[in-house]
């Protein structure tokens, strides 16, 4: 299958996750595909940013999505907020999983600061796209604004200088805020660029104060163990040739970060240093993900521990044999030669995957499934799929990438943050 | 070159140029050292000789450790090419009798005998200051020209509602059982909850380890403490993190105990509590006000870089004063107290390396900077690591788990600290510390010759590393110039 073809495919089968995992009532979007699951904002803003991309691909039309996206918005500007724990969000952020029917908050959840960022690069994203004067894409940008300025981003510091992972309300704030490089670049930008209630600068400086810049594998790179912290806030940011002073301070950026970080995941699968036998050159990616959960059990002599869903990283690992397809797929922009490569010997190894066109959360072939393949994530998980449209589009045409180039916050927020150069 | 003073020839008969309450590792040390120099030197301890190190402390549960480390190897012979022996059972009388034995053989180093006989006075007692300048001490008034104070600290008993009512062990009690508890709560995640649960596990104890902070080892490096967590899970001890113990009570046989974590609440039942949440330094009763030194009962006795107190003839050192609680610290110490107690010294102890460990497996050492403490202030620091999985003798060993990490100023071969994991990390940081203390820059590492294979090959490959990495930077500068 040719390339083209081939992601034709991939991104067309991700999307269809979105119609199917859709509640059509209210937008709210399943975190993954088993029966009851709950909606997570972060699969919605996923969702949001998807519905453009199905747009150019001729998969949604224009009024279609710029509909979905519409009743997506209505519901959170509609939904309850307060510090009860009965509502749907508090201070403008949302908790992080809800009933996808009522919208309220499940499990106990946290108020989640990253998973609503995630939330609004999607509300950014269709406020950016849906341009048009007509009375649905003018109400969407509307809503957007008046969404993303309802965000009380500095509340979420709780007094500190990082921002708290979460806050609920039987607890308040969680104990620990956001540090060390991961994810929430874009938590940290869109609180930046908030025109209301933004973050200060010294947060952002906070945050980058717990950088470790390491040589491993022998490339030099900003150290990050699971592959998604370096892919998911470049699904709308995309920061080639941009630099705040920290990477101005080592001459790289942080697209180029992620280049190394695919070829240290690579470098650490040729390793195989827990002697699984399943990795190699084609078989990599160590990210969050689901796992077979098994406990600890001895496989061929050896004690191993199989962990349920975890940020799995190298090369500290935690490691327990599980790979992440959709975490190499996800490395298209970094690495196209080296991510189609992957993905191509996984649909070889997993045909059935064809069918779906669906990535499954992750593989461990060195535990126990259904088949001498051994063990595979059932059905799928929204921020796989969502991750895999936008990345597989950014890479096609730089659709997202441009779109969030004009967003105000976003370029606000990296200013902000002392970003220069480049298309900035 | 040092000074030396006359025993014998004092200008004050009866005076003691240095009169030392506490015998634990700095105040031996300290002994010794003036002791040797000729100085007329009193010890004086209320307990054992020797401390809290050597009979309840570092000692005791390395002896323990390696037992444990023992049987781990047993049930993972399998992993080395060896055979699982069959029917292994833990005989934890034999564990605490070796240990029993080892610690008994280690205290006569430094027997009252062999002090009395080395030419210092040991006096049995609780210490008082008198004055300034005196302490009383059994009914005797010693006088001094200068002294040290280095009680040591104590555990702290955690403001837990009903765990004193309950009973609860300590490092000061928990090399007294007889019996392996079937299950036990560890509460504390530092140096000693870690490694005596781990130990513990080891010896087929059903551990609960439970830390109120988001990491263990709270000061550590976070791929340390990941490495650490991972490693614990693995000798199957049920963690439980960012997670305080509210309550415990008695129920029946059982200690039960609750636990909270944010909004999550659950309950445990043990056989016993280990409580390992830090120490409170001893001040109390040795009414320091008399002498003019200043303290704080929580944060003990305030010293200056030279260790001197408020009195400025009167010193303090080890536990009763410093912030980071090991031996090797104590021993520093000792040391420049004796420097600058007796002989005009100005040494001060920030300008000590001094590295410390966790006795884990694996462990975690470290020496010098953290690369945030670097980055606090404006130091550029690359780090250079190497996994030990990269490292030949790690592998035929079995021992590929841990790092290397070498924290150095970008742009030059200053190393700034380091952290090792690996199954010899104590061992393996001298290497780093001697070349810090010696101020050898980093690539002098590379060029070391090693016997082959060893585990501290990863320094060197580390070191080669930044060689070839500043190779490199220089290369692209010269190919910008050319093309300039």
């Amino acid at each position: 299958m040719l390339e083209d073809e081939l992601l034709d495919c991939l991104g067309h089968g991700a999307f269809r996750y979105f119609v199917d995992a859709v509640n059509p009532a209210n937008g709210l979007v399943a975190d993954r595909s088993r029966k009851d699951c709950p909606a997570s904002i972060a699969v919605v803003g996923f969702a949001l940013s998807a519905y453009t991309v199905a747009v150019e691909r001729g998969w949604l039309t224009r009024e279609d999505a710029a509909a979905r996206t519409l009743v997506t918005l209505r519901f959170f500007e509609a939904s309850a907020q307060g510090s009860t724990p009965d509502m749907t969000g508090y201070k403008g952020f949302y908790y992080h999983f809800l009933d996808l029917q009522s919208g309220k908050r499940l499990w106990q959840c946290e108020v989640s600061p990253i998973d609503t960022a995630l939330l609004f690069a999607g509300v950014l994203t269709a406020a950016a796209y849906f341009n048009d004067a007509t009375s649905s894409e003018v109400e969407i940008r509307a809503l957007a604004r008046e969404l993303y300025g309802r965000i009380d981003w500095d509340w979420a510091r709780n007094g500190k200088a990082a921002v708290a992972q979460g806050w609920k309300p039987e607890c308040g704030f969680l104990h620990y805020g956001w540090q060390g490089y991961n994810e929430a670049a874009l938590l940290y930008i869109l609180g930046l660029g908030s025109p209301t209630h933004p973050l200060p600068s010294l947060s952002y400086v906070a945050w980058t104060a717990t950088y470790q810049w390491e040589r491993i594998y022998g490339c030099d790179l900003l150290y990050a163990g699971p592959l998604f912290v370096h892919q998911f806030s470049h699904a709308w940011i995309d920061f080639r040739k941009i630099q705040d002073s920290f990477m101005r301070e080592k001459g790289s950026d942080y697209f180029q970060n992620s280049c190394r970080a695919v070829d240290v995941q690579r470098e650490y699968a040729r390793r195989d240093p827990n002697e699984y036998g399943t990795y190699g050159p084609d078989c990599w990616g160590l990210s969050a993900g689901d796992g077979p959960g098994l406990g600890t059990m001895r496989v061929r002599g050896r004690e191993r521990r199989f962990f349920e869903y975890v940020a799995r990283g190298v090369p500290f690992g935690p490691d327990d044999g599980t790979i992440a397809p959709g975490a190499a797929l996800a490395s298209l922009p970094f690495a196209p030669v080296l991510a189609l490569s992957a993905v191509r010997h996984f649909l070889e190894q997993y045909p059935e995957w064809e069918e779906s066109w669906q990535l499954p959360s992750g593989v461990n072939p060195a535990a126990p499934g259904a088949d001498s393949r051994g063990w595979i994530s059932e059905g799928s998980y929204g921020l796989d799929q969502g991750l895999a449209v936008l990345m597989i589009e950014n890479y096609r045409s730089g659709l997202i990438w441009k779109l969030m180039r004009n967003s105000p916050p976003i370029r606000l927020g990296l200013k902000r943050a002392g970003f220069r150069g480049g298309w900035l | 070159m040092t000074a030396s003073l006359s025993r014998r020839g004092s200008s004050l008969p009866g005076r003691y140029h240095l009169l030392i309450v506490g015998a634990g590792p700095a105040g031996l040390i300290a002994a010794q050292a003036a002791v040797r120099r000729g100085a007329k030197v009193a010890l004086i301890e209320r307990d054992l000789l020797g401390g809290t190190c050597l009979h309840k402390g570092c000692v005791p549960s390395k002896v323990i450790i390696r037992t444990s480390r023992l049987y781990r190897e047993m049930r993972d012979a399998e992993h080395l090419g060896g055979r699982v022996p069959s029917g292994i059972e833990v005989d934890f009388p034999a564990v605490m009798g070796r240990m029993r034995r080892i610690r008994a053989r280690l205290s006569e180093r430094v027997s009252a005998e062999r002090l009395a006989t080395s030419g210092i006075d040991v006096y049995f007692g609780d210490a008082r200051f008198a004055g300034p300048d005196s302490v009383t001490v059994d009914g005797n008034v010693l006088r001094f020209k200068k002294a040290l104070v280095a009680t040591g600290a104590r555990p702290v008993r955690p403001p837990i509602a009903g765990l004193e009512e309950s009973g609860y062990l300590t490092y000061e009690n928990v090399f007294d059982l007889t019996e392996c508890p079937k299950r036990l709560l560890v509460i504390g995640g530092g140096p000693v909850g870690c490694e005596l649960a781990q130990a513990f596990a080891r010896l087929g104890t059903r551990v609960t380890l439970v830390q109120d902070e988001p990491m263990f080892l709270g000061h550590e490096e976070r791929d340390a403490a990941q490495l650490l967590s991972d490693a614990l899970a693995r000798d199957g001890i049920e963690i439980h993190l960012d997670t305080q113990t509210t309550r415990v009570r008695v129920e029946g046989s059982d200690k039960v105990a609750d636990l909270v974590h944010d909004d999550a609440q659950r309950t445990v039942s043990v056989d016993q509590i280990l409580v390992g949440v830090g120490t409170i330094p001893n001040v109390e009763g040795l009414n320091l006000e008399a002498a003019g030194v200043a303290y704080d009962s929580t944060g003990g006795i305030p010293v200056d870089d030279f260790l001197r107190t408020t009195n400025p003839c009167i010193f303090a050192a080890g536990d009763v004063c410093a912030e980071n609680k090991f031996p090797h610290i104590e021993t520093a110490a000792g040391r420049i107290v004796v420097e600058n107690a007796l002989f005009l010294g100005r040494q001060r102890l920030s300008a000590e390396v001094i590295p410390w460990c966790t006795f884990t497996d694996p462990e975690i050492a470290h020496v010098g900077m953290y690369v945030n403490e670097a980055r606090q202030r404006n130091i550029p620091v690359k780090t250079f690591t190497v996994l030990m999985h990269e490292v030949d003798r790690a592998i035929t060993d079995g021992e590929e788990e841990g790092f290397v990490k070498v924290h150095v100023r970008e742009g030059t071969g200053k190393i700034l600290g380091a952290t090792v994991v690996a199954s010899h990390a104590g061992d393996l940081i001298n290497e780093i510390s001697l070349a810090m203390s010696a101020g050898v820059d980093f690539h002098a590492l590379a060029q070391v010759n090693q016997p082959y294979p060893t585990q501290s090959q990863a320094i060197r490959m580390a070191a080669s590393a930044y060689v070839e990495s500043r190779r490199m930077s220089v290369g692209a500068w010269l190919m910008t110039k050319l093309m300039l």
